[in-house]
């Protein structure tokens, strides 16, 4: 256990046992700075999975398309969203398919968080 | 003798360079978000910084997980943003200031800061987005030094740290003997979270507490420990870290010369502020008082 520190609620933290965990996961995403190796994913997904020696949780996640899978299979956002590039999502749909919303809920949602009062108060000072 | 003129603070949302390279900053969307920039190119057009201090995190570019400093400082004479896998073309990416980089570095550690030195770095989205606000259409008319502060895997440092890691900097830069102006950036931020059920988190009233004290008292923003932070900002909004660091290596006294507050840009609680140092405020002051007599 890296922190005692009371959970948050639906929040995830990225510790030295996420980061041990993920590692393969997101070597893989990381891997996806370089167009090639998109390509090569989108070409082979299965032979890309092995060639970085995902887990089976990991393979599970990914074939799945789930978020929320990869999070507990010690994926990395900020990695993740180099996969979530080729897949063609955002982090709209990301975050709708997190939340089990629609997309256009969860954008609704951001928007509204602009109309209440504390947030009156931040933007107008 | 060297001058820190100020502070320019935003967001860093890749969302914003997609914005910039589709040529979409009028849209209803993004113009509220747009509109902050012309009185801060207006403040660096009147400024002329030649150097900026940067102060980002990098998201998976040059850092992965093998190796992951919790402090990075380059120290190159060049640096270049890439591909970062989800279809940002790359931007330009103004010289480096190694000379500088190497002086800050060398306060740092005697300052008893551990860090990393990279004489190689890649610069992702979140020092390149703000040079081109800052500098729209071209590549920044400035060098730059930048400082990784490690948001991405915990545990990350703590806003004192932070803090202290940036008033270090401000230090060195006033022991540097060059005669350049140097602006410091810090971005990143506000709340947002990406990741976990409670993704599209945004906390506006953390967000003012940050904005409203970053200036006079940085240090109440240091109260928090990253666990808090994380959970009153959201699992990314710690990126808050960079700011605290930057508004540290302006020095004591500041006054802010502009304040832009905007939900949502993409997933995230958007600001961009402009504080100014108080040898700045003294020198404009004294610039317009000689212009009538000139005249």
């Amino acid at each position: 256990m890296a922190s005692a520190a009371k959970p948050i609620p639906g929040t995830h933290i990225f510790d030295g046992d996420a980061a041990q965990k993920g590692y393969a996961l997101n070597a893989m995403c990381f891997s996806f700075n370089h167009a090639r190796n998109r390509d090569e994913f989108v070409r082979d997904e299965d032979g890309y999975c092995d060639r970085f020696g995902l887990t089976d949780e990991q393979r599970a996640a990914v074939r799945a398309r789930s978020v929320l899978q990869m999070i507990a299979a010690g994926g990395n956002v900020y990695y993740l969203a180099k996969l979530a590039g080729i897949l063609g999502l955002n982090v709209q749909d990301l975050g709708a398919q997190q939340t089990g919303m629609s997309v256009e809920a969860f954008r609704q949602m951001l928007l509204d968080t602009a109309g209440t009062p504390k947030a009156l108060e931040a933007i107008h000072g | 003798m060297a001058e820190v003129l100020g502070g320019v603070f935003t967001s860093h949302v890749p969302a914003i360079g997609g914005a910039i390279q589709r040529g979409a900053e009028n849209e209803p969307y993004w113009k509220p978000f747009f509109d902050a920039w012309p009185p801060v190119r207006q403040w660096l057009e009147e400024q002329a910084p030649d150097v900026v201090v940067l102060f980002y995190n990098d998201h998976g570019l040059n850092f992965f997980l093998d190796t992951m400093p919790t402090f990075a400082v380059g120290a190159a004479d060049t640096y270049t943003n890439d591909d970062e896998g989800w279809g940002l073309h790359p931007f330009p990416i103004p010289a480096g200031h190694a000379a500088l980089s190497w002086a800050i570095i060398e306060k740092l550690v005697e300052e008893e800061f551990d860090v990393t030195t990279c004489q190689q770095m890649l610069v992702d989205h979140a020092a390149s987005i703000p040079l081109a606000l800052c500098w729209p259409g071209r590549e920044a008319p400035v060098r730059i030094v930048p400082i990784t502060i490690n948001t991405v895997q915990h545990p990350l440092p703590s806003a004192k740290r932070c803090l202290a890691l940036g008033r270090a900097v401000a230090k060195a830069l006033a022991e540097w003997p060059g005669d350049e102006k140097i602006v410091v950036m810090g971005t990143g931020g506000l709340s947002h979270q990406l990741d976990g059920e409670r993704a599209g988190f945004m906390n506006p009233e953390y967000d003012k507490f940050c904005m409203d004290n970053l200036g006079p008292d940085p240090d109440a923003l240091t109260r928090h420990s990253v666990h808090e932070m994380v959970e009153l900002a959201g699992t990314q909004g710690v990126e808050i870290l960079n700011w605290i660091a930057a508004r540290g290596a302006m020095g004591a006294h500041v006054s802010e010369v502009s304040r832009t507050y905007h939900i949502p840009i993409s997933n995230t609680a958007a600001a961009v502020m402009v504080y100014e140092t108080a040898e700045a405020t003294a020198s404009g002051a004294a610039s317009t008082e000689k212009t009538p007599a000139l005249a």
